[in-house]
């Protein structure tokens, strides 16, 4: 396999405030990998490495095959589209998509105002830039809008014209720092959709950085989880939700957050949680402390309380259309459970009233006190569910 | 401040459908307290500023001497005397001459003390200190430590120049130097306050700009410049110039404690001779024409500017 972009312990101090701390990551050429954490994880200042605009402390960066950490961002063969789109405010559409072009193709001389227009070959070239700009601005649906500034255009064309000038030049490596939180939640579906589809064209790596788990999850082919200037896990976006590494990886990712429960071994085979006790095998020795990871839909309906089921008194009930979601108080638990239920389950729970669930075992993700995740031997599942946006 | 009227008065005199009656009283109440609010700034306007006006062009044609109890109706008069008088001439040319070299080299500067203090992260606000303190001071006590500074003899201008070497001209006194020595005191003034705004301006710029910048391959300083800085700063420069030019219009104290328009008229500047004539020759009339001339000339460009500019300059 080749390598579009690959960081090599790459560690990063602002002053005393260390941001990276020794991040390794292979991007294969062609992919599309999104950078996930909180603000405040690095996944910015990792990005900005990666294009040159900040310099790590310690680690490299090569793009291609290629050490890039002598080389300035004009050289690094990379694109960015800023999450402010960082278009030129008094320049039209049309010369904010061709000035990568001619800072790359006219001498500095041809760039003159007035002089260079009147140099050989400069006719030529500033012919072959306007039909590379006419070209991709065509390709984005653009075209219409080359003679405007961009205070006269809407949220969404602006991003298209930030996209379309990272395009332009044709790069080797696109990086996106969280191109769509600046606009509504409709346009950021839409362009959403967009952003996936130019990455299936163009075929190129894609480095995106946001910190919105959906977006994360529809547009990536892998997801790097950061959160304190680490990678927690890097992998495909399904197990990152299914299979996490990480318990902060658990909460982070999924919405309504991951239901965490505190047990306790009994013996080998028995936890007690939350009054009851689960038949699930930890690996771990009698009176060991163990988290228990329970995704919303984990849960079923039980009809009584019993060994295996955690009951609760109803708090809240969120109907959602498609779902309905229960938020249950039970003894010994600071926070509320939330579970999935159906919606169409008319003889569902009441507000106040007592609710049963019956989670189920091979659902379970377990943790360690230290927030490793455990994986005995038997516990092995997979959870096919479909990823939902945030409510 | 931009105030829409139109929509002001439309939803004041609105048809409003609990009645009309109680819908004009609150309208007539509140234009009450607008002109109440605004009142006292409207009088202060009009005696400072409106009256005044009207005032020098009235005087401007007629023959008033200052203190005289006695005026009668010239008409054009005193403007084609004036325009006649190979003094005002000169001072014209002068005035002109200053402002071409005051406003180019003080924005310049300015802007590169600027861009010099905003690069290096290290002293900024000594640096920003040491090129505001002139602006601050006093500029008449300013003057005559200049004037100790170019002393012909005894003034270190001049004690460095000959323990170099070179010639040590008598700045002050001599014909070809003293409008070049008082434009640089202009410039030394009016530093500071550009620089001042030109900082600000920097800081408005979005860092994201530059780095955008810097991965399409703007990177080099003029590129910089020319793609980002200069372009962003449009509007903090149309004021720079447009305040730094109409203060160099109005130089008037260097010149009064300096030279007072000598050597033989080199250094006459508009306001200097709009001084004498009125209040050292108390010839009021004729001073108002000047008045008047300067007026003109100052709001002709200042629209000028704000026209040329405007189009020219980015508002984001």
């Amino acid at each position: 396999m080749t390598f579009g972009v690959v960081l090599r312990d790459i560690t990063k101090s602002f002053g005393p405030t260390p941001v990276l701390r020794g991040v390794s990551l292979d991007i294969a050429e062609g992919e599309f990998l999104t950078l996930l954490g909180p603000s405040g994880c690095g996944k910015s200042t990792l990005l900005r490495i990666v294009a040159g605009l900040e310099t790590q402390d310690v680690g490299t960066v090569s793009i291609g095959g290629r050490p890039v950490d002598a080389l300035r961002p004009k050289q690094r063969d990379v694109a960015m589209v800023f999450q402010s789109y960082a278009l030129y405010p008094h320049m039209t559409v049309g010369q904010n998509l061709a000035l990568p072009l001619r800072m790359r193709r006219l001498s500095k001389l041809q760039r003159l105002p007035l002089l260079g227009r009147v140099l050989p070959g400069t006719r030529a070239l500033a012919g072959t830039i306007a039909r590379d700009v006419a070209q991709t601005a065509a390709a984005l649906e653009i075209d219409h809008l080359l003679e405007r500034k961009p205070g006269q255009l809407s949220g969404g064309q602006r991003q298209r014209v930030a996209v379309g000038r990272a395009m332009v030049r044709q790069p080797e490596v696109f990086l996106m720092d969280e191109p769509l939180s600046n606009l509504d939640a409709k346009l950021r579906v839409a362009m959403r959709a967009e952003i996936k589809d130019l990455h299936r064209r163009l075929g190129v790596t894609f480095v995106y950085v946001t910190h919105d788990q959906a977006e994360a999850m529809t547009l990536s082919d892998r997801v790097a989880v950061m959160l304190e200037g680490e990678l927690l896990q890097v992998a495909r976006p399904r197990d990152i939700y299914a299979d996490p590494e990480d318990r902060r990886v658990a909460e982070f990712v999924g919405s309504p957050k991951i239901n965490l429960i505190e047990g306790r071994v009994r013996e080998a085979g028995a936890v007690d949680v939350a009054g009851t006790t689960f038949h699930l095998d930890t690996g771990l020795g009698r009176g060991k402390a163990v988290t228990l990871g329970l995704r919303p839909e984990a849960f079923g309906a039980a009809e009584r309380a019993g060994p295996g089921v955690i009951t609760g008194a109803v708090r809240l009930l969120e109907h959602l259309g498609s779902d309905l979601y229960a938020h249950v108080d039970v003894p010994g638990q600071q926070a509320p459970l939330i579970a999935r239920l159906p919606a169409e389950d008319d003889a569902g729970p009441a507000n106040g009233g007592t609710l049963h669930l019956r989670p189920r075992l091979d659902h379970v993700l377990l943790f360690a006190p230290d927030g490793r995740r455990l994986r005995p031997a038997q516990a092995r599942r997979i959870m096919p569910l479909p990823l939902r946006e945030p409510a | 401040m931009a105030v829409d009227f139109a929509s002001w008065r439309r939803s004041e005199t609105a048809p409003c459908p609990s009645g009309g009656a109680q819908a004009r009283k609150q309208a007539l109440a509140e234009a009450l307290a607008a002109g109440l609010l605004a009142g006292p700034a409207v009088l202060l306007l009009l005696a400072l500023f409106l009256l005044p006006v009207l005032a020098v062009f009235v005087i401007a044609v007629t023959d008033w001497q200052f203190g005289a109890r006695s005026l009668s109706f010239v008409g054009l008069k005193n403007f084609a005397e004036l325009f006649a008088d190979p003094v005002f001439r000169r001072s014209l040319v002068n005035t002109v001459l200053y402002v071409c070299i005051v406003v180019p080299a003080t924005v310049g500067l300015g802007l590169l003390i600027a861009l010099l203090i905003e690069s290096g992260p290290r002293l900024r606000a000594f640096y920003r200190a040491i090129h505001f303190l002139p602006y601050m001071a006093t500029l008449a006590a300013m003057a005559i430590a200049w004037e100790a500074l170019l002393h012909p003899t005894i003034g270190i201008v001049n004690q460095t120049l000959a323990s170099l070497g070179l010639p040590t001209p008598n700045w002050l006194r001599d014909e070809n130097t003293v409008l070049p020595v008082l434009a640089v005191i202009g410039i030394w003034q009016g530093l500071g306050f550009a620089m001042v705004l030109f900082l600000a301006g920097l800081k408005a710029i979005p860092v994201d700009l530059y780095d955008a910048a810097e991965v399409d391959g703007a990177d080099a300083t003029l590129d910089r410049l020319r793609v980002v800085t200069l372009p962003m700063l449009g509007p903090v420069m149309m004021f720079v110039v447009i305040v730094t030019a109409l203060r160099a219009f109005e130089v008037f104290d260097t010149v009064k404690i300096l030279t007072q328009g000598g050597p033989a008229k080199a250094s006459e500047v508009l306001l200097h001779t709009l001084y004498v004539e009125s209040f050292e020759f108390l010839r009021t009339g004729y001073g108002a024409a000047v008045t008047v001339v300067f007026l003109f000339i100052v709001v002709a460009l200042t629209l000028l500017q704000a026209r040329i500019l405007d189009r020219r300059v980015h508002y984001s």
